[in-house]
């Protein structure tokens, strides 16, 4: 009797094992410290430190990533402050050392690299080779352009995640996630240009860059190294 | 010619016609496209030599400024 009685909740113990592993494996439920441990493997270039780039790259370094490549030829001005992650004693700066500086404020830990050029075809193929994931966050939609074809023609395989349409306030609903291609991701809403009738404030600017990190984050945990 | 635009499907008059003519009879008006036949990107400069035919799978983004 007593033995059946073992066996019996023997049995319920192991399938109740059994049943939260696999609740673990489709949901990835993670403790911070395994997802730290991960993240920290993985290197993420910011193509552009201004608004989503900035607030992007901040956001990915609270999380514990590893590495970020920080690429920006722009410096920091005062009409800037409005949504991008800098300071008033900065203005001067160049956005991708300023950026440097911040992070190494929150995080010591994290391996930074700048680059202060204006990307082409030819320096995004030469200095995203080694990268894990590309975060675009540049203000100009040629230069998006630019990025996204030069991303799909050299490096198919590598996640890129894209801002698109994010000036204004309010209109929260509008804003979405969209994958277009196989590593292809793009965050916003697709139809709110910049302009001085809309122009691009830190509220919704915060909300897309923190959209493309937290994708950023879900593709990296799904990534082995 | 009924083809799958933007995961949608779309009837257009004619047995092919290029990227650029498509992107004009469905008055895109963005500056800036992205475009793809089949999972293929296809240039802006491509575009005009880009033949479009029955069932071909077509994507259209458009991209704009901000950030």
């Amino acid at each position: 009797m007593y033995l059946t009685v073992f066996y019996a909740l023997s049995f319920c113990a192991c399938w109740r094992k059994m049943y939260f592993y696999k609740l673990n494996m489709a949901v990835r439920i993670m403790t911070e410290t395994l997802i730290r441990n991960h993240l920290s493997h993985f290197e993420v270039a910011i193509a552009g430190c201004g608004g989503l780039g900035s607030n992007a790259a901040v956001a990915l370094a609270r999380s514990g990533i590893g590495k970020l490549f920080m690429v920006d030829f722009d410096r920091v001005e005062l009409s800037n402050l409005n949504r991008q992650y800098f300071f008033y004693d900065q203005i001067g700066q160049y956005k991708a050392h300023a950026l440097a500086d911040n992070i190494h404020r929150i995080d010591k830990s994290i391996g930074l690299r700048t680059s202060i050029v204006k990307l082409d075809e030819t320096s995004v193929t030469q200095l995203f080779a080694t990268v894990d994931l590309v975060i675009e966050a540049f203000d100009q939609a040629a230069e998006k352009q630019m990025l996204l074809e030069t991303m799909l023609v050299n490096f198919p395989e590598k996640p890129l995640i894209m801002g698109n349409g994010m000036a204004g306030f309010g209109k929260f609903e509008l804003i979405k996630q969209q994958q277009w291609d196989k590593q292809v991701y793009i965050c916003g809403d697709f139809t709110n240009e910049i302009s001085e009738d809309n122009p691009p404030l830190a509220p919704r600017v915060g909300i897309v860059a923190n959209m493309q990190a937290n994708l950023a984050l879900d593709l990296i945990l799904k990534m082995r190294k | 010619m009924q083809i799958i635009l933007n995961n949608r499907p779309a009837h257009f008059e004619g047995e092919k016609i290029t990227v650029n003519e498509l992107i004009k009879r469905k008055n895109f008006t963005f500056k800036l496209l992205v475009t793809k036949i089949n999972g293929k990107l296809v240039r802006v400069d491509e575009r005009d030599n880009a033949w479009i035919s029955e069932g071909d799978k077509v994507e259209v983004m458009h991209l704009i400024s901000g950030g």
